[in-house]
């Protein structure tokens, strides 16, 4: 069984229907690239997995458990965590803050300091800018602050959500390449990416979306070479 | 002297004002709503106390107790019925339902214990104080009111930055849905913050009953106004910004009251808010807003 099983899902926002029935899976330890343009479905596709919006009909399984029968708050908890479109840090605390908030369902003090100098770890600067005020950072660091926050919940899986959006072509291949690394080191992922050469390059497989279905799907490495995929996202 | 007299006693009302205040800021910053109820849950807890104290005779500090119980509950209950099902609709209806609130209160008041003032007895015992030979003569009640606020807006603060729950209130203040990803329950936390803002509330009219000793269903109405003007004086969604504002408001107050004219004071008062408001259209410490687009 799937880590994470999607089926038949449908999303409507008032009477449009913004997701039209979509089923796909996401196996542990894999890297799963959702790819498509603007509009697509891709953000509400997660937003609706961690319970930020309601679904109309289908169901989300997480280890075997209903998501859409979860308590939203309760899902991090059950080791899913959320990079949000627009990092959304919260801008008027620290990053420290930021970050003990991300750990805010546990409560061993020992394993939350433990996470905290991982984080430091992978990502130096977020230490050096601790006591700065989340609002001030740039734009690749409020990445990187959302990325640590969620890595403050020790998730088995991480939804991310347009990491690279707006970032210079040098902070996305830095981001990326922290993204690798937290697959290497055992956490699921999956990938919202607007970026779709980027993302198919790290992924394992990968879902293209078209307005709120999924129009192709497969090993991104196939993908990556399909006529189609090249020459609407690839820009070939 | 009559001037140290009509700033201590202008710290004591704005001391008032500010407790009333932060309930306004804290629900705004969190609900974003403005709940013109709040002012009402002061004259519940005013009615509760007399009812504990005097009609059935029990010791003050059980009045202060059961009124801050009753009031934490009240608050608590009123979001859960009138504003939690308004939470995505258009501010105006909860405006609205928020001044249905006030009146349902207001005139349930009324209808139990009728429309004649009660005279209230103060809850305060500690001896006045006399400085400078005896010029300057402060009130038992006006010195409890300002230790208690102190106290309570310290203890506040140390709740907010240093408690979890405070943390969390923080975050849904300032994004419900990344709030929700950490794992915060975004509606217990809103009623935390109905329930501190109307426990506050019941303090607050507890020591403005026993200064102002006249007791009727629309008591809560225009101190309710007034602690109002300081939240949007010092910012509204701003705690600090609430008690500086509550502050300044109750000696701007007085000091209009001792030297200029007792009838023009509010004129004066509400006047000052709208050249500040000029000036700072966020108020004295409040933070520019930023519409997402």
């Amino acid at each position: 069984m799937a880590m994470l099983e999607i089926k038949d899902l449908e999303v409507c926002y008032g009477v449009i229907r913004a997701i039209k029935g979509i089923s796909f899976e996401v196996n542990q330890g894999e890297v799963i690239a959702l790819i498509g343009a603007n509009g697509a479905g891709k953000t509400t596709i997660l937003h609706t997995i961690t319970g930020l919006i309601p679904a109309k009909s289908g169901s989300i399984m997480f280890e075997e458990k209903d998501l859409l029968k979860t308590p939203p708050h309760k899902i991090v908890g059950m080791g899913m965590a959320h990079v949000p479109e627009g990092r959304r840090v919260f801008q008027n605390l620290s990053v420290l803050e930021n970050l003990k908030l991300g750990a805010y369902t546990r409560k061993d003090k020992a394993e939350i300091s433990e996470s905290l100098k991982m984080v430091y770890e992978r990502f130096p600067r977020l230490e050096e800018r601790k006591n700065q005020v989340a609002g001030t950072l740039s734009g690749g660091e409020q990445q990187m602050l959302a990325m640590g926050r969620a890595l403050m919940s020790k998730p088995r899986i991480i939804l991310m959500d347009e990491p690279s959006m707006g970032l210079s072509p040098l902070l996305v291949s830095e981001i990326f390449d922290i993204i690798r690394v937290i697959s290497e080191s055992g956490t699921t992922v999956l990938l919202v990416e607007q970026n779709a050469k980027k993302a198919l390059s790290i992924a394992d497989r990968a879902y293209v979306l078209e307005t709120g279905n999924i129009k192709l799907s497969g090993k991104a490495s196939d993908l990556i070479n399909d006529e189609s995929v090249r020459k609407a996202y690839l820009g070939e | 002297m009559s001037f140290l007299s009509y700033l201590v006693s202008g710290i004591s009302l704005g001391s008032i004002y500010a407790l009333i205040a932060l309930g306004y800021t804290m629900v705004y910053g969190i609900a974003k709503m403005l709940n013109f109820a709040h002012g009402d849950v002061i004259m519940v807890g005013a009615y509760a106390i007399y009812t504990i104290c005097i009609t059935w005779g029990l010791p003050p500090l059980v009045g202060v107790l059961g009124s801050i119980v009753i009031c934490a509950v009240l608050g608590v209950v009123i979001e859960k019925v009138a504003y939690k099902p308004l939470r995505k609709a258009s501010s105006l209806a909860v405006l609205i339902t928020a001044i249905g609130v006030s009146y349902l209160l207001q005139n349930a008041a009324l209808l139990i214990f009728k429309s004649d003032t009660k005279s209230f007895t103060s809850v305060v015992n500690i001896p006045s104080l006399d400085l400078f030979d005896n010029q300057l003569h402060i009130q038992g009640e006006t010195i409890a009111t300002i230790v208690v606020s102190v106290i309570i807006m310290i203890a506040l603060n140390l709740f907010i930055n240093k408690t979890k729950p405070g943390r969390a209130m923080l975050a849904v203040s300032e994004d419900k849905g990344a709030a929700q990803l950490m794992g915060i329950n975004v509606n217990s936390t809103i009623s935390l913050t109905f329930l501190i803002g109307s426990a506050l509330a019941a303090v607050a009219g507890a020591l403005l009953c026993s200064s102002y000793p006249a007791l009727s269903p629309t008591t809560g109405a225009m101190p309710g106004i007034k602690a109002f003007t300081a939240a949007v004086f010092g910012g509204i969604g701003s705690i600090p910004g609430a008690m500086i504002g509550g502050v300044l408001l109750g000696v701007i107050e007085n000091l209009s009251k001792g030297y200029i004219s007792t009838q023009f004071s509010d004129a004066i008062v509400f006047g000052v808010l709208i050249i500040i408001l000029l000036f700072k259209p966020t108020g004295l410490l409040g933070k520019k807003i930023n519409e997402k687009v």
